[in-house]
């Protein structure tokens, strides 16, 4: 034992091939498939395959959408460095590359996170190989997770889902979707349960395809649950409605989706970084990280500025992941993370389209998209907002009744 | 002494010089010239009121006579001295402080709580630490920290790491108590890893008995945009060694100190040079600041100061100097993250006991947000010094690393400190609260350089 935080040795093959895939596969795509909003990335089948093999070869060190199971984790007493850690850094990396086609690669869903984390041996079984997406928000709610006005009766060996669901990423593209429907909307959170509901089960219609602002290339889709029938073993979870437990158990995919989407800003205000640090090269501007800030150029005392907000968001990720792989509860630092994340994901990739004037603003490089590309990372899997609602909650040891 | 030239505008009583004064102008300052002279006092027309220990050296620069003792010489010249092992590195994420340094981190956070914090306030009006105090801080052994078993210290390998987390523990009872307790021992650290071995064998004995001596490490210069890597401080090589002219600021103890680490420019390089109490050419004056004010802080003036060839401290191409540099503003980011920490804890329960229009302020998210950011931040800046510190433990580069962690600890440091004064209101700008004195303290981030190292 002793404090080192520097990327695990283990690790950075994994991390290294990443990168390559990143540059050599998604860059080269990455503003076709901006511009072609809708398009479905073809090339994305090619890697899919490729991530496949490395992840039965066991390169991959179980990083990736499902590396976030807990159970799998042996305590030996040992410190580890294990799944969690290798899937945000190599989510990072993938990117560094492009965000949106990150979102899209096929079954790497952030249902496949939340089936990862939740579900049983035999459920994780049943939908092994499967795509699939996740859908919680409604169009009468957003962050208010409690709301959740979509219906699931039991009815014989199935339930019967109705409701509508928004902003499901990969709603179109994926196999399955894990939906939050409640049991009983008369009790509150703890009757809240995620069902696995397979696509072309009759009464799942996906009504349409979202314009947005940026991670085009991922679809965002809408939807409609219309007397859709699943069987009962798609609940994930137990099906009890416990008050006294309340939302804990379809919170607790957030502790582990949390860092993913934190690493997720992390990569792309690095791509923003790397490359307004070259453009300023280029431009005579050099960083000296010996020399006080206000002796140098106004631009590189900026880009210290970004750069070490960009650290404390990649360092508060690795951390919160490292938790994860060591058993030990994160739900403040996953919170955390996402929060400094999120923020400094467009602090850093919007500072640098004004760093490059022009250059950031135009098409003809990519600085304008990553700036585009970055702003969801503030928004899903919980707000700014709703980060600093739980840091200050267990700061400050407040129930959701005290701090509202 | 002509008034007028006294009056004039420029940078005195934070006058800008493009400020013109008129007649009356000149009238009024006139008037309060002689409202602060002795002559009301003498003929009784003010209440005497009682100052400062301080103002001893406030008022003027006085000849360093401090019970300087001669260090005798020993040791081999010219060769290396011995030099702590690089901690090894394992490869592996860990954010667990090994079983070592966890028991000397337990140790000085007692330390700290109760020895430091109950005596923060009087030391910083004192501008001064309590003897006592300081004697403690003996005890655990803090000047010796940073050395290798092999020189008489404690620690089997390079201790930057270990370091780090002792002064944040420090700096969580106070910040001014804590460098002025660290001051010497950072002294000791630097003879450590660049003295030669004589210099190790004439010195360090000092540090590791019984009575240590006051050190400091004098970076510091009252320059606008000062530029630590470029000292207007001078040396000049001579028959004898090396001249030394200029001032030093900020110096932490200067009044007490038996030893001296000066930075000069030596052929355009900056380089570190020791310098005794004793030599002649010496002179400190009062230097107190905003905060940090337990540290005692004081001009350190070199006139004409002879120092023998033996007295460069490392090499003189920069590198020592520029090392020197990063492992001082290392030890200032530690120092933050205690006073940071400190700050949070203070107003956690303290919000959510102060009651405003029916319940705590703490039910209103534009409080609580402010308490989870400074929780965030807080973090952020910890995790960014310890993989600083880290490195620097390893033998690593760590120059980048360093520079990021004091970018943020400078700025987030200093949010902290302001909101914490915010979050009391005006029971955070009145001294019954220690907020205000950690707002002061947390400025220094990002200003201070050399005087502590780890």
């Amino acid at each position: 034992m002793a404090i080192n935080l520097e990327v695990p040795r283990k690790h950075r093959a994994l991390i290294d091939q990443a990168h390559q895939v990143a540059m050599n596969m998604l860059r080269p795509i990455s503003r076709k498939y901006d511009i072609a909003e809708h398009e479905y990335p073809k090339e994305l089948d090619v890697l899919a395959a490729m991530i496949d093999g490395l992840s039965e070869s066991g390169a991959s060190e179980g990083a990736g959408a499902t590396g976030v199971r807990r159970d799998d984790i042996v305590d030996d007493k040992t410190v580890k460095n294990g799944a969690n850690l290798a899937s945000v850094t190599s989510v990072a990396e993938m990117c560094w590359g492009d965000v949106g086609l990150m979102l899209s690669f096929p079954r790497q869903g952030l249902g496949n996170s939340a089936i990862a984390s939740v579900a049983n041996d035999e459920q994780m079984k049943r939908f092994e190989g499967k795509w699939a997406s996740m859908a919680i928000t409604e169009p009468a709610f957003g962050s208010d997770s409690a709301q959740v006005s979509t219906t699931a009766v039991l009815d014989g060996d199935e339930y019967v889902i109705n409701g509508e669901k928004i902003f499901v990423t990969s709603g179109e593209r994926s196999d399955c979707i894990v939906v939050w429907a409640t049991l009983d909307k008369s009790l509150g959170r703890a009757a809240i349960k995620s069902f696995v509901v397979e696509k072309g089960t009759p009464g799942v219609k996906v009504e349409r395809l979202e314009e947005k602002l940026g991670i085009r290339a991922s679809d965002t889709a809408v939807i409609t649950f219309t007397d859709a029938r699943v069987p009962k073993e798609n609940l994930m979870g137990s099906p009890e409605i416990n008050v006294e437990q309340g939302f804990a158990g379809a919170m607790a995919t957030f502790d582990n989706t949390r860092p993913l989407v934190a690493a997720m800003a992390v990569g792309c205000a690095r791509a923003s970084l790397d490359l307004t640090r070259d453009l300023l090269k280029q431009a005579g501007v050099e960083i000296d990280y010996d020399r006080p800030a206000y002796l140098q150029h106004a631009a590189a005392a900026k880009f210290l500025q970004l750069e070490a907000d960009w650290e404390g968001a990649r360092l508060l990720t690795l951390q919160a992941a490292w938790m994860a792989d060591n058993r030990k509860p994160n739900s403040l630092e996953a919170s955390m993370a996402k929060a400094k994340a999120g923020r400094v994901g467009s602090d850093v990739t919007l500072s640098c389209v004004e760093l490059c004037s022009s250059i950031g603003y135009s098409e003809t490089e990519l600085l304008e998209k990553w700036a585009r590309d970055s702003k969801i990372l503030d928004i899903f899997e919980g707000t700014q907002q709703i980060q600093q609602l739980i840091v200050a909650r267990r700061v400050l040891n407040l129930s959701s009744a005290e701090l509202k | 002494m002509s008034l007028i030239s006294n009056l004039k505008p420029g940078g005195k009583h934070g006058v800008p010089s493009t400020e013109n004064r008129d007649p009356i102008g000149y009238l009024v300052a006139g008037l309060n010239r002689l409202a602060q002279s002795d002559l009301l006092d003498k003929v009784g027309l003010r209440k005497q009121t009682e100052q400062v220990v301080f103002n001893v050296t406030r008022t003027g620069f006085k000849t360093m006579t401090s019970a300087s003792r001669t260090f005798s010489k020993a040791g081999k010249k010219g060769q290396p001295g011995t030099r702590p092992a690089s901690a090894p590195s394992t490869g592996v994420f860990d954010l667990t402080p090994t079983e070592d340094e966890q028991m000397l981190v337990d140790l000085v956070v007692e330390f700290a709580e109760e020895v430091v914090r109950p005596a923060a306030s009087a030391a910083d009006a004192a501008c001064a630490a309590p003897d006592e105090l300081l004697k403690a801080s003996l005890e655990i052994g803090l000047p010796i920290l940073g050395l290798p078993e092999e020189l008489g210290g404690v620690s089997e390998e390079r201790s930057a790491m270990a370091g780090t987390l002792v002064a944040e523990a420090l700096a969580k009872g106070d910040m001014g108590l804590a460098v002025a307790t660290l001051a010497p021992g950072s002294v000791a650290t630097a003879l450590g890893l660049w003295g030669t071995d004589a210099q190790q064998q004439t010195y360090l004995p000092a540090f590791t008995g019984d009575e240590v001596p006051a050190a400091a490490l004098a970076l510091n210069e009252a320059t606008v945009l000062f530029d630590v890597l470029n000292p207007k401080t001078t040396a000049t090589k001579n028959a004898d060694g090396y001249v030394l002219n200029g001032t030093k600021s900020l110096v932490v103890r200067g009044e007490s100190a038996e030893l001296f680490i000066v930075g000069a420019s030596l052929d355009g390089k900056p380089v570190l040079f020791l310098v005794e109490s004793s030599t002649k050419g010496l002179s400190v004056g009062g230097d107190p600041a905003m905060g940090v004010r337990a540290a005692s802080m004081t001009t350190l003036n070199l006139e004409d100061v002879q120092v023998p060839a033996d007295a460069v401290l490392g090499e003189t191409d920069g590198s020592t100097y520029t090392e020197c540099v990063r492992l001082s503003r290392l030890a200032w980011c530690a120092l933050s993250l205690g006073t940071g920490q400190a700050v949070l804890d203070y107003v956690t329960p303290y919000v959510k006991e102060r009651e405003a229009f029916g319940e705590p302020i703490a039910h209103r998210q534009s409080v609580a947000f402010m308490v989870a950011n400074i929780a965030i931040e807080l973090q952020a800046m910890r995790l960014l010094t310890y993989r600083a510190a880290s490195r620097a433990a390893a033998g690593k580069d760590f120059s980048k690393e360093v520079a990021l962690a004091r970018r943020l600890c400078t700025e987030k440091g200093m949010q902290i400190g302001n909101d914490g004064v915010q979050l009391l209101g005006g029971h955070g700008f009145v001294k019954e609260h220690p907020v205000e004195r950690w707002y002061r303290d947390l400025r220094a981030i990002g200003i201070m350089e050399g005087t502590v190292l780890v």
